[in-house]
């Protein structure tokens, strides 16, 4: 890669390198029962989880199964499960 | 370009960071820059916020970011607000975000600096009380007790004896017009006191803790929890200081004893055995005093 003057990087550029494949847990969002509230929207770290008319789905190429969204869902419709590749 | 949708579409800080697994400092940082909004320059000192997030080529930030050396984040947050005032560019902010052991130790003497002469810039310390980056040593914020690897528990040692500096009396004795004391479990909050500090001109001060699953030794998705476990113990104040008087504390509705939040995470669990208990009554009275001082809960 070409070093740049000061090492200067253009921003958001990390989108090319996808944090899924660290995955060994896998969210499963189960649409019954959840309430749109948008709690893992606000706790995923790895800005992972997002919305479309109100229907929430998981980024599996940057999640990286920390589990942080199932634990905080208020209504338990969030499962992990076990990756397989 | 890939990854454009959903959340980092409009994210001021995006995906493909390496944060480990469950980072409280990864989302801190993204609740951070949903507060202040696109029009600031982050400043970041050494620690794991810089190594995760600058990889060459491989950057997170979508605000002009910089990473300079461990020691002197406030000394170049006040050349850049400095040459931001020169220029008149009044509607560019400058924001630190930096860790525990460069803002209560090596950086301190510049952090005083900024503070005593009056820089407009918010300074946000991301607590997870150790330099973690570097495997866990000992910090001025790692919390009494606590296992270090350089206050490693054994015979002769329960961990780190001395107290956690008070670094948030210490700044607003600088006659900082805001301080606060925020943490990742209560992620409105955290954002209302970010959105609050930037109405402010001059230095202003956060603290944010922000449990570490490696350092702090819990599982990946209980960061939150922990959090809330700290906070509810007392062992985590929430406040805020303007203009060196506390305005507004966080109150504690159901007080938990302190051993529910050690219990929880392996860098305390050497006070659960037999000879613990006396260290036990210690961290207690900490937390106790905390809630004196307060005033963390509503005596009814
Ligand atoms: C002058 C100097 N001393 C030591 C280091 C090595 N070092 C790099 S990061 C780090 C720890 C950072 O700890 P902290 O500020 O708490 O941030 P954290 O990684 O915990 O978020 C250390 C000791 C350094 N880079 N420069
Ligand atoms: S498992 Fe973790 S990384 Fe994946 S979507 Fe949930 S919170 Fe985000
Ligand atoms: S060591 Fe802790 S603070 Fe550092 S990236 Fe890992 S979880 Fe985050
Ligand atoms: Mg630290």
């Amino acid at each position: 890669m070409k070093i740049t003057i000061g090492g200067v990087v253009k921003g958001g550029t990390s989108l090319a390198y996808k944090t899924g494949s660290w995955r060994d847990q896998r969210p499963l969002i189960d649409l019954d029962l959840c309430k749109a509230c948008g709690i893992c929207e606000e706790v995923c770290p790895d800005n992972s989880v997002y919305a479309e008319d109100e229907i929430y789905y998981i980024d599996y190429e940057y999640c990286k199964g920390c589990g942080l969204c199932a634990h905080e869902c208020p209504v338990d419709a969030i499962e992990m499960v076990l990756e397989e590749k | 370009m890939n990854g454009e949708r959903g959340a980092n579409k409009e994210a001021l800080f995006v995906s493909g960071h390496r944060a480990c697994h469950g980072c409280g400092l990864a989302l801190a940082v993204r609740h951070i820059l949903k507060a202040t909004g696109p029009d600031v320059i982050v400043v970041t000192p050494t620690g794991c916020l810089e190594t995760f997030s600058s990889p060459y080529g491989y950057s997170p930030w979508r605000v002009p970011w910089i990473h300079h050396l461990f020691e002197n984040a406030p000394a170049v947050a006040s050349g850049i607000a400095a040459a931001l005032s020169a220029q008149k560019r009044n509607n560019v902010r400058v924001v630190v975000i930096g860790g525990d052991g460069s803002t209560f130790d090596i950086g301190f003497g510049a952090l005083s600096g900024m503070l005593e002469r009056g820089d407009d810039v918010l300074y946000i310390c991301t607590d997870n009380g150790a330099y973690m980056n570097t495997g866990g040593q000992r910090s001025g914020a790692t919390p009494t007790y606590s296992s270090t690897t350089t206050h490693p528990v054994g015979r002769k040692s329960m961990g780190k004896p001395q107290l956690k500096k008070d670094l948030p009396a210490i700044v607003a004795d600088h006659g900082t017009p805001y301080v606060a004391t925020a943490s990742v479990a209560y992620l409105k909050d955290l954002r209302k006191k970010v959105e609050k500090a930037m109405t402010y001109h001059g230095p202003r001060y956060i603290q944010i803790d922000t449990p570490c699953p490696s350092g702090w030794g819990f599982s990946s998705e209980l960061a939150l929890e922990i959090g809330r476990l700290g906070v509810n113990c007392g062992l985590v104040p929430l406040f805020e200081m303007e203009n060196g008087s506390l305005t507004r504390v966080r109150k504690i509705r159901k007080k938990l004893q302190v051993t529910e939040y050690l219990k929880a995470q392996s860098r305390f669990k050497h006070l659960l055995q037999e000879d613990g208990s006396e260290y036990l009554k210690e961290l207690q009275e900490i937390a106790d005093q905390n809630i004196a001082k307060y005033a963390l809960i509503t005596s009814s």
